[in-house]
């Protein structure tokens, strides 16, 4: 089994890979995790991780310009149906548009914007920086064993605003509700980041990897 | 809730810890990664390494402590020290640090900040102010783990690296800092007022209380401390605890 950890020039890959690597050899799976940009892994793999850090422009540019991963990702992902989980700006890739730096179109997978941050009138600071609790908004394969109250941490500046609130698995409290996981068949993300959230991003790992 | 962090640091020079825990029961108490591995566990929300290796030739050892301790630890890891250029950053969040704070480096031309945060995202962007009270109200930036005196206000620096993609902002006063007789609150008040970035408050934590003004008293988002972890005086837990009881939002 494989699986590929998705490399289009952003992110702290080495945290994700490893953290997936401890996930695996703790529930003793016998998948290879591989950090690559070849397409040919990508039709290979039977997962995929979508990482994603710095702005919403930059991540879709950083995947336009490797040559033929926008096809293979829709082909393995909506023809193929293979798992993916996207991370932080990853999860935000899956909208249909992001309006960081100038308007730009996503993936379209799942229906939705990611838009500024909107925390109102409140004084909370932007990024939302750090550990916040978890509450479960619809049940979903990969969340299942999270729990209300349960931690992960957060760093970002923009959200995802998925069209369809069934998508929302997790939401978090940063001034009002702000989406924390998604998930919609095949396709699963989350807006904090597993590979830093000790025992709850693993068991989320465990479950991705145990689908 | 968004929790407060407690973030202890670790110096390391030439690939080992200099100031760190000081348990007898550790294998090797000189390795970064033991030690930052008793603090995730226990329950840090971040792990910071000050890199104070002094020769160039040995500024890599930083990155194999980075390396290896992102297989073991799954919080997020800030790593500061000597950081100049574009590679340097690079370096070490390919070996997987998750944050890199930059001091002289930023002072010297803001412009580095812009260019790294628009290469690899805010996120990742600290900026380490550090502070010296000169009069009233006022306090200035020294740079070079404060031996240079710059002339460049502390306030109008913070927002210039705000507005020049920072994504946090590290705190240290000089004045304080290794005195244990609590943070600088005046400055942290009127920095975390100053910007709409998260705050770390950094130098004078002696007890829980300096920790708990920190938060309630200057703004701080979160705190660094060092000695207090280090000699075995609390464990981040008890910190944490204590905290609650205080009601400061803390992850347990």
């Amino acid at each position: 089994m494989l699986l590929t950890v998705v490399d289009y020039g952003v992110g702290n890959l080495r945290s994700i890979a490893k953290s997936i690597e401890k996930a695996n050899s703790d529930s003793k799976l016998n998948y290879s995790i591989k950090v690559s940009s070849d397409i040919n892994d990508i039709k290979k793999s039977d997962k995929i991780v979508l990482p994603g850090q710095g702005s919403f422009k930059a991540c879709k540019n950083g995947i336009n310009n490797i040559k033929g991963l926008l096809d293979e990702l829709n082909q393995s992902v909506l023809v193929k149906k293979k798992p993916i989980y996207g991370i932080c700006a990853g999860m935000q890739l899956f909208a249909t548009k992001g309006y960081e730096e100038e308007e730009t179109n996503g993936l379209n997978w799942i229906p939705g914007v990611v838009a500024k941050l909107d925390i109102g009138k409140t004084n909370f600071k932007v990024p939302h920086m750090g550990w916040n609790e978890l509450k479960i908004e619809n049940t979903s394969k990969v969340f299942k064993d999270v729990v209300d109250n349960n931690h992960a941490y957060f760093i970002h500046s923009y959200e995802f605003i998925p069209q369809d609130k069934n998508n929302v698995s997790i939401t978090t409290n940063y001034g009002k509700d702000v989406v924390a996981a998604v998930s919609q068949e095949n396709i699963f993300g989350s807006q904090f980041h597993p590979e830093k959230s000790q025992n709850t991003g693993t068991k989320i790992l465990t479950n991705f990897l145990n689908l | 809730m968004l929790k407060n962090r407690i973030i202890p640091c670790l110096d390391v020079k030439n690939g080992r810890v200099v100031k760190g825990i000081n348990f007898v029961d550790l294998k090797d108490a000189g390795d970064p990664v033991e030690q930052a591995s008793i603090y995730s566990n226990g329950g840090a929300d971040e792990i910071c390494f000050l890199d104070i290796t002094a020769s160039n030739e040995k500024r890599n050892t930083i990155i194999d402590v980075v390396n290896k301790t992102a297989e073991k630890c799954f919080v997020p890891l800030t790593v500061g020290g000597g950081i100049r250029t574009i590679d340097d950053i690079r370096n070490l969040l390919l070996a997987g640090a998750d944050k890199v704070s930059i001091n002289t480096a930023a002072v010297k031309d803001i412009d580095f900040v812009k260019e790294a945060s628009k290469k690899f995202g805010t996120q990742c962007m600290v900026v380490a102010v550090d502070a010296k009270k000169v009069s009233d109200g006022k306090w200035e930036i020294f740079t070079h783990g404060g031996r240079e005196k710059t002339g460049i206000d502390a306030i109008d620096f913070s927002k210039k690296a705000e507005a020049n993609g920072a994504g946090e902002i590290l705190l240290t006063s000089m004045d304080k800092d290794g005195t244990k007789s609590g943070y600088d609150l005046e400055l942290l008040n009127i920095v975390t007022k100053s910007v709409n970035i998260p705050v770390i408050a950094s130098g004078g934590a002696g007890t829980l209380d300096h920790l708990y003004d920190a938060i309630e008293t200057g703004g701080a988002s979160a705190v660094l401390a060092a000695s207090i972890f280090h000699y075995g005086k609390f464990t981040i837990k008890e910190t944490k605890e204590y905290l609650k009881s205080k009601n400061i939002p803390v992850r347990l």
